[in-house]
């Protein structure tokens, strides 16, 4: 039976994302609403982005210098591993997780408001393919937008990183630089956006699944809602784990 | 004009119309009357499109849209206007930008001229002033004015209503009912209203349709109604005291 249903509910998620993906009727109308989006799912995630950054960017530096007390490890190394773990995991699938929360549940909120409400039925009475209307600008927005907050959440972190050297005796800020700068591999920057990609338009599509089929009142939308940020942060683990065993290894 | 012919509709192996058949006049108010769960609103649904029924044949003006692909039903939509039991307005768009979304959507006009129609419509439903305002800072019975306003932009040949007067004090539902009526006849409309109000059916009720249980159970008009010995009818529409003096009182003056 979960099986079943689970089957029914990815058949009924492809139709609707090849709904999502037909040529906009108005495209005037499409980049003003790509552009709202972009302030509404993009620029309003930067506060969030920044606070969480910084902090997880100041603890990650302060747990590698408690845990990596060894002369034969070199200071360094304090800054070489913040940088890898910010750029392999932190800035694109941690970030991203939490991202689910702020942006999948706002997109469900949304969409599930305006189906309870009938505005999505009056759009299609006028003939408006409302999928297309309302998802794609959100998906392209969120996908637009993501690398951007991706960058961001890296530099930011190791800003974190960079004010513990400056305001602790933890370690040397020439030391922690270095380690910045060490064993750089440009690849793992890509790895981290490509990976963010995949991601955002998991968020975004099984956010916006969940609320243009509820059905029902407030509390449906809110389960809908609840629904689309559990399903999309089990979706970006699996899917961590398969980007990473495919462009790592 | 609105043909439906013999359509049957089943949800989950329950049949919520029998082979139910109307039509729906242009230029006149057409009212689906019905208790709650009778199937009005699937019938309405089923007419407009939003369900489909298992059988029968929905005629607008001779073309059937059961027989339609979705790029032909989208061209007929474009034909319609709806005004929804919840209004339907859109929450981040003021008036004047519900009013305006169809004309943006589907015409070609300047925005000089969309404006300018979109203001005109919303003078029509006596809302002049009221373009810059948001849903959220408008009384229900203006909510429904502007649904109105936003249904009429397009110059539709057919206006669907879904229970029009729910949740409105009286005066103003006579007030919705009167303005459905005026533009029905001004603009040659047809017009099809699902209600379970009493006063519109006895107020603006030119072609009533009466579903009961699925089938449907009676047709005829508001002035028909008094003199009906329908007995599911006379339960329904003459269920309270008030009602029923109003019958006696009608049938004794004809």
């Amino acid at each position: 039976m979960g099986i079943k249903s689970s089957l029914e509910s990815f058949g009924q998620y492809c139709v609707f994302m090849a709904r999502v993906f037909s040529v906009p009727e108005k495209w005037k109308i499409f980049f003003r609403k790509l552009v709202q989006e972009i302030t509404k799912l993009g620029m309003d995630s930067i506060p969030l982005v920044a606070i969480i950054s910084v902090f997880i960017g100041a603890v990650i530096t302060i747990q590698m210098q408690l845990n990596i007390i060894s002369p034969l490890v070199p200071s360094y190394s304090v800054g070489l591993a913040t940088r890898e773990i910010v750029l392999l995991e932190f800035s694109s699938s941690i970030l991203c997780l939490i991202l689910a929360g702020k942006v999948g549940s706002n997109i469900a909120s949304e969409i599930g408001t305006m189906r309870v409400t009938e505005q999505i039925d009056a759009l299609e009475i006028m003939g408006v393919n409302s999928a297309s209307f309302l998802v794609l600008p959100k998906v392209m927005a969120f996908l637009l937008f993501m690398p951007v907050l991706v960058i961001f959440s890296m530099a930011i972190s190791m800003v974190g990183g960079y004010l513990i050297a400056m305001f602790t005796d933890m370690i040397p800020v020439s030391r922690y630089v270095y380690g910045l700068q060490a064993l750089f591999k440009e690849w793992y920057v890509w790895y981290g956006l490509i990976k963010s990609l995949f991601f955002s338009f998991i968020i975004s599509s099984i956010a916006s699944y969940f609320g243009y089929y509820v059905k029902g009142g407030a509390l449906d939308v809110g389960k809908a809602s609840t629904n689309a940020v559990v399903t999309s942060s089990i979706m970006i683990l699996l899917f961590d784990v398969i980007l990473t065993k495919l462009m790592l290894q | 004009m609105i043909e439906v012919k013999n359509i049957t509709k089943s949800f989950d192996g329950k049949t919520i119309l029998h082979d139910v058949s109307a039509t729906f006049k242009e230029g006149i108010t057409n009212l689906i009357i019905g208790q709650s769960g009778s199937g009005k609103t699937v019938l309405m649904k089923s007419t407009v499109g939003l369900v489909r029924p298992e059988e029968g044949e929905i005629l607008y003006d001779g073309r059937d849209i059961m027989k339609m692909d979705n790029a032909q039903i989208k061209e007929i939509r474009k034909e319609i206007g709806m005004l929804f039991q919840g209004s339907a307005l859109f929450d981040s768009e003021t008036v004047l930008g519900n009013v305006m979304f169809p004309l943006q959507m589907f015409t070609k006009m300047s925005h000089a001229e969309m404006r300018d129609r979109a203001l005109f419509c919303i003078e029509r439903v006596n809302l002049k002033g009221a373009d810059k305002k948001y849903p959220s800072e408008l009384s229900g019975g203006m909510q429904k004015r502007v649904a109105i306003a936003r249904a009429i932009a397009l110059n539709p040949k057919y206006l669907f209503c879904d229970e029009p007067n729910s949740g409105l004090d009286p005066k103003t539902s006579i007030l919705i009912d009167e303005l459905l009526s005026d533009i029905t006849k001004e603009y040659k409309i047809t017009t099809i209203i699902n209600t379970h109000d009493m006063n519109s059916v006895l107020g603006i009720g030119e072609n009533i349709i009466f579903i009961n249980k699925g089938y449907r159970e009676w047709v005829g008009t508001k002035d028909q109604i008094y003199t009906s010995d329908n007995e599911a009818l006379n339960d329904f529409v003459f269920a309270t005291r008030l009602f029923k003096q109003v019958k006696n009182y009608m049938v004794e003056k004809q």
